[in-house]
């Protein structure tokens, strides 16, 4: 990454590795183009069916190691959903399973040097975390009515001070997309461009070891930031659909 | 970065997140990937999860029920033994009940017949000494009566008749 690094101009391109660009030529990149992240949004999918699919088809009552891993993944999401969403939220169980898949494999394919992480991406992350938002919304006014509207009516508060709060919790409610999204693609994103960053100090001779020690405590930490911040977007989604649910405080 | 790099000029249009040109692409792929994910999980993966989780807790509620029964028929088991023992050993004191029964009953006949011919003997026995006491007293009586003859006749002979004596010697003997 450095490019010369006796001049002291140490060359930085942190962010280069989250260029969007065509898998083969070099032309712009279109809607349907094959991109760099298309392949590791394909070698994810590729994960999941190795895990759930290859990993459990001896549904064996004794599981394998994969099997068991597999079992392991969706008792932890349907836990989760049980416990947070109720068990009426179950039925959601395969969204928020899919969604909890896609961003752990993301997360954790772009751990691998070279990769590319498409869950890095503003416009990936807010794809999911408006889609989450609506389909919440849409799920609220459509079990709950115009009562979905008391979401926003803290009935335990004073009543002097329920307008004001109302004010929050809707902007509050308008603002979650928003820092759902930005929370897993910054965390992302940081985490790889400060590796990247120390990797271009390795150059210099004098602070390589201690570059390598940094990359190498850094790349830890991504890996439970990785598992962390896919399980932080699947619990808040799980949160969303309790409000939908269940909109009386 | 406290030694300041110079930032390089191939990033140049900062963010690749902000460069928008690219997001119709990675929405589109981003749709796609949910729905195929979505279409494995929800007709493959997940009911064959869900259905080997409910099969394994399935076996193992089964398996526990089996394993009650096993135990509950061991403690019956165990208690037939129990009973079985038990009934041996009430059975075998009531033999040893009856025969103990049985040897006192003709240790007591034997005790009995012991006794009688005990009785008998010494009955017998007691009659034989009588007899010989009776018949010693019949010869002490003679002898008794032939002394007073024969003194009576030394100290005054002819005077007084053999009968008087005899009479008088009874006598003498029964007082």
């Amino acid at each position: 990454m450095a490019d010369d690094a006796k001049d002291g101009g140490l060359v930085f391109h942190p962010m280069d590795q989250f260029i969007v660009k065509p898998l083969f030529g070099d032309g712009p990149v279109g809607m349907f183009t094959i991109t760099n992240s298309t392949m590791w949004m394909a070698l994810s999918i590729l994960a999941v069916i190795a895990l759930l699919v290859l990993g459990t088809r001896s549904r064996a009552i004794v599981p394998s190691r994969s099997q068991s891993v597999a079992e392991l993944a969706y008792g932890f999401v349907y836990k989760m959903v049980e416990d947070i969403a109720g068990k009426d939220g179950v039925k959601y169980f395969p969204y928020i399973m899919t969604l909890f898949m896609f961003i752990l494999f993301s997360n954790y394919l772009g751990l691998l040097p070279m990769a590319y992480t498409p869950t890095s991406h503003i416009a990936v992350t807010g794809v999911l975390a408006v889609a989450v938002f609506l389909a919440v919304t849409v799920l609220g006014f459509v079990k709950n009515g115009a009562s979905f509207l008391s979401l926003f009516w803290v009935s335990s508060a004073p009543l002097a001070l329920r307008p004001i709060l109302a004010l929050i919790e809707v902007i509050s409610y308008f603002v979650r997309p928003v820092s759902h999204s930005i929370r897993l693609a910054g965390n992302m994103m940081a985490g790889h461009a400060v590796i990247k960053v120390f990797a271009a100090f390795a150059a210099v001779a004098a602070i390589a070891p201690l570059s390598v020690l940094a990359i190498t405590a850094m790349y830890g930490l991504e890996m439970l930031v990785a598992g962390i911040q896919a399980y932080v977007f699947t619990i808040l989604t799980c949160v969303y659909l309790k409000d939908a649910l269940h909109p009386h405080h | 970065m406290a030694d300041t790099p110079t930032e390089g000029a191939a990033s140049a249009p900062g963010m690749p997140q902000l460069d928008f040109s690219t997001f119709p692409n990675q929405i589109f792929w981003l749709l796609v990937t949910l729905i195929v994910i979505y279409f494995v999980l929800s007709r493959i993966a997940l009911p064959r999860i869900g259905s080997v989780l409910a099969e394994r807790s399935g076996t193992i509620t089964n398996d526990i029920a089996a394993a009650e029964d096993l135990k509950q028929k061991a403690v019956e088991a165990e208690e037939a033994y129990n009973k079985a023992l038990a009934d041996a050993r009430s059975e075998a004191a009531k033999i040893v009940a009856s025969t103990k029964a049985d040897i006192q009953s003709e240790v007591d006949a034997a005790i009995l017949e012991a006794d009688a011919e005990i009785a008998a003997r010494s009955a017998e026995g007691e009659k034989a000494i009588a007899a010989i006491r009776d018949s010693a007293q019949a010869d002490a009586a003679t002898v008794a009566k032939d002394i007073a003859k024969d003194i009576v006749a030394a100290v005054a002979p002819g005077k007084i008749d053999a009968k008087s004596i005899t009479a008088a010697v009874t006598a003498k003997m029964k007082g």
